[in-house]
């Protein structure tokens, strides 16, 4: 029994397959793999990130739900999420600037994922680095966002301006994504370690599982990043922008 | 063009992945405590399921108690009645039936069906599993608190669930439930992953899907959908946990309590329902399907004939699954919802009969002219689709609108559901763990005490739940814990009630004779052997029995055929597995 160095795709012969309609058939009719060189931990990611689309889903439908029933005005986003600079109210100025950090950081990722599967240890681990510290500045300009609203007068049960569902759908659902956010940075932290380490030219195993793995995590890593970003923009523009 | 394998008799393609390298564990804890191998964690699901289902199975013969013999026993009191209601109800649902069927069949059945050596991802399905057990200790953590566990009814209604007037309210009991569910839901999530892409890439050559067994299907789309459904539970319980913890009003309208008026305003309590429904509606299917694939192989092997339909009866399992999806408002029609909803939610509704239809007849087409073995798991599986039918007809009256408005609430409906999600899916899982057991353990369970257990559980669960259907169409209410003298409950329908209480404790007792059963075999039940019930499916032709760490030694298996050759004519047996080459092709590899 060998290490199962063939659920990379690298690894894996490309079959011979038809194109188009009849290809996508004969992958369903095949034996062993429905999604033909899609490794194991890409199809868990894949699947999972459906699952979680769910989640936010959830939560977005349920916040337009309450913002669409209420019969307290709902209070103005461009007010509220205003910053006095020079004198001057510059509406959603803060969320403009964390959603070009944010988007900037899946263009790092984007990077780090090519020189990963270069096998370049150094740029990799690096530019994910740079990608986890992209997301930081995200999360820490997020905390000063949520100190400037409390230090205004918001509160999960109240706000001066009129809803109280504004506050609440507003921290549970920045929360909620912040929350993946945070934990995307400590994934990149960990895998850029192990890509600087060299664990997957050395074939290093991994603490809890004790399996090998491969610059394929940094894709997968990749993955989670980008929906984390897309689910951003989801938000940016149902809360902010409405 | 190119050469895709057209018949059973082309070559079987090369492997494309590499052989997994197994992690192995290196002591006593490792190998049955923190096990990473998923017939471990199977057993260890299937224990946990069925310990806290005891404690369900407990809290309703207490109500029943109370219902039979009202004021007698004094220690039941109304707080309690609802909390062991609701406890009762989340238990069997999530916590026995969806981790029984997925953690516990899906976990062990999964990779061996698949010609598998384990999930694909063991370490994450070893955290799923403890996820769950914490879950499950949270969970009955609430029997142990101030106040008691919640008794806001299994579907946790606000603003009712999160006010003081309703057991464990505004104490630990609500939090502790809210909190197991969010435990359990994360837990579940890492095993579902995994028994997803397990299915999807982790399969034997010659294994495509259109030859898996129909229980992987069940499995497969059961748990394709909880992906997709525990989503909206998890966010519904998020919301209430910040409603009670936080004082916000996602759920929470204006509302005056004991002449105070409350924080909350503003809410709306039919979000939660819709988010509630939204999970509860699949989640009746996430139970139902795995049943309907189990149900499907333990006919067609004890029936010695093929599964009549295969194609059609995966199809109806994809179909069911998906249409699922759209029929989550038919719990709602008397919540004050828009009335028009009403009309399409009844439509998809009855369209589900369609393929619930096909499946029934072509069990019965199976039966038909089969080879027919009364054995335990083949008289469960009968039960089953009786129940079902049952359970499945009543169904029809409830899912109309008019219909179901003077039915709503009333003890017809627990008739309804407990017919066909509750009696219906138990007896799959009856009749599997009497199919299994002999591959689980290496000896078979003892033949007189099954059959005494299924006798006085089949009947005796109709003498439950039977009379529960007249007494709904008296009137008489579901969850009152007292009904008094009232128009609805004349001295007959005390009767009936005394009636059931009894059927109920006698079923009851029927289960201890089960459990027993399955301690006592382990040590005297009759060896079993590799393949008892001469099946056709990979796990029954594993090296050893029970089947090693890594389930099949040296060689992976290499399947020729479905599932379901039974008594094919000319055949030297009346079964072939499904990792047997046909004859002559046998014959030419050896002339060659």
């Amino acid at each position: 029994m060998h290490e199962s160095a063939k659920t990379k795709p690298s690894a894996t012969p490309a079959l011979p397959r038809p194109s188009g309609l009849s290809g996508f058939a004969a992958d369903w009719a095949s034996d062993q793999r429905t999604f033909k060189n899609v490794s194991w931990g890409k199809a868990m990611m894949w699947i999972f990130l459906l699952s979680d689309t769910f989640i936010f889903g959830c939560f977005l439908l349920a916040y337009m739900t309450a913002r669409m029933s209420t019969t307290v005005p709902w209070p103005n986003p461009s007010e509220v999420f205003a910053l006095n600079i020079g004198g001057q109210e510059v509406p959603l100025i803060l969320i403009a600037i964390m959603t070009f950090v944010l988007i900037s950081s899946s263009g790092t990722m984007a990077m780090a994922v090519n020189f990963g599967y270069r096998r370049d240890r150094r740029k990799t681990a690096a530019l994910m680095l740079l990608t986890a510290l992209f997301g930081a500045t995200f999360v820490g300009m997020q905390a000063f966002e949520w100190t400037k609203l409390i230090s205004e007068g918001v509160r999960p049960w109240e706000n001066p301006w009129g809803a109280a569902q504004f506050g609440s759908t507003f921290f549970m659902i920045t929360g909620f994504h912040g929350t993946h956010v945070t934990f995307g940075v400590i994934f990149l932290i960990i895998i850029a370690r192990k890509v600087w380490r060299g664990d997957f030219d050395q074939e290093r195993r991994g603490f809890f599982t004790s399996r090998k793995g491969n610059y394929e995590i940094v894709e997968i890593t990749g993955l989670y990043w980008h929906f984390v970003d897309l689910v951003w923009v989801f938000i940016f523009a149902f809360f902010y922008l409405w | 063009m190119v050469n895709i394998p057209s018949s059973i008799d082309d070559t079987v393609p090369a492997a494309e992945v590499e052989d997994v390298e197994l992690y192995h564990p290196h002591s006593w804890w490792t190998t049955y405590v923190f096990s990473q191998d998923a017939k471990v964690i199977a057993i260890q699901y299937s224990l946990t399921a069925i310990s806290i289902g005891l404690v369900a199975l407990v809290l309703s013969w207490l109500m029943r108690l109370q219902l039979g013999f009202p004021g007698y026993f004094t220690f039941i009191d109304a707080d309690r009645y609802y909390q062991f209601i609701t406890m009762h109800g989340m238990i069997m649902v999530i916590y026995l039936l969806t981790a029984l069927f997925l953690g516990g069949f899906g976990n062990y059945l999964i990779p061996l069906m698949l010609g598998a050596r384990d999930m694909v991802f063991p370490y994450a399905n070893m955290l799923s599993y403890w996820l769950y057990l914490l879950a499950v200790l949270v969970l009955a953590a609430g029997f142990f608190v101030p106040g008691g566990p919640t008794g806001a009814g299994w579907t946790l209604y606000p603003p009712q669930a999160i006010l003081s007037g309703t057991p464990g309210g505004q104490s630990g009991g609500i939090i502790l439930m809210l909190v197991s569910l969010i435990l359990f839901i994360i837990g579940f999530t890492m095993g579902g992953l995994n028994y997803v892409v397990t299915v999807l890439q982790g399969r034997a050559r010659g294994m495509t899907l259109m030859r898996m067994p129909l229980t992987i299907w069940g499995i497969f789309t059961a748990t394709v959908m909880a992906l997709l459904a525990f989503p909206a539970l998890f966010v519904a319980s998020v919301m209430m946990l910040f409603d009670l913890v936080l004082g916000t009003s996602f759920f929470m309208p204006a509302i005056v309590e004991m002449g105070t008026q409350l924080q909350h305003g503003g809410g709306s309590p039919i979000l939660f329902q819709h988010l509630f429904w939204f999970f509860g509606h699949p989640e009746v299917y996430i139970v139902a399907l795995p049943a309907f694939g189990i149900v499907s192989d333990l006919i067609s092997t004890h029936a010695r004939k093929n599964i009549f339909g295969y194609r059609m009866m995966v199809w109806a399992i994809v179909i069911i699954g998906a249409l699922s999806f759209i029929v989550w408002a038919h719990h709602m029609y008397v919540s004050g919802m828009n009335p028009n909803f009403g009309f399409f939610f009844a439509t998809t509704t009855l369209i589900i009969a369609v393929p619930t239809a096909i499946k029934v007849y072509n069990w019965v087409l199976t039966l038909w002219r089969g080879d027919i073995h009364l054995t335990i798991p083949m008289l469960f599986a009968l039960g089953f689709i009786v129940t079902f039918v049952n359970g499945g007809l009543t169904g029809l009256f409830l899912g109309n609108v008019v219909v179901d408005v003077p039915l709503s609430d009333t003890m017809f409906v627990v008739a309804h559901f407990h017919m066909v999600m509750g009696v219906a899916p138990i007896m799959v899982i009856f009749g599997a763990i009497y199919h299994w057991y002999p591959k689980i353990t290496g000896r078979m369970l003892d033949e007189i005490m099954g059959r005494i257990h299924f006798w006085v559980t089949f009947l005796g669960a109709y003498l439950i739940f039977f009379p529960m259907h007249y007494l709904g169409l008296l009137g008489a209410p579901r969850r009152y814990y007292e009904l008094g003298e009232s128009a609805v409950n004349p001295p007959s329908a005390h009767d009936l009630n005394v009636f059931i209480t009894l059927m109920a404790l006698t079923v009851g007792a029927a289960q201890m004779l089960f459990l027993f059963n399955l301690v006592w075999s382990l040590r005297h039940g009759k060896e079993a052997g590799g393949n008892p019930w001469r099946a056709t499916t990979l796990e029954w032709q594993t090296p050893t029995t029970p089947p090693p760490h890594g389930n099949w030694g040296k060689e992976l298996p290499v399947v020729y055929r479905w599932a379901y050759d039974y008594s094919v004519p000319g055949a030297p047996q009346d079964f072939i597995p499904q990792n047997q080459p046909n004859p002559d092709r046998l014959s030419m590899e050896n002339a060659s």
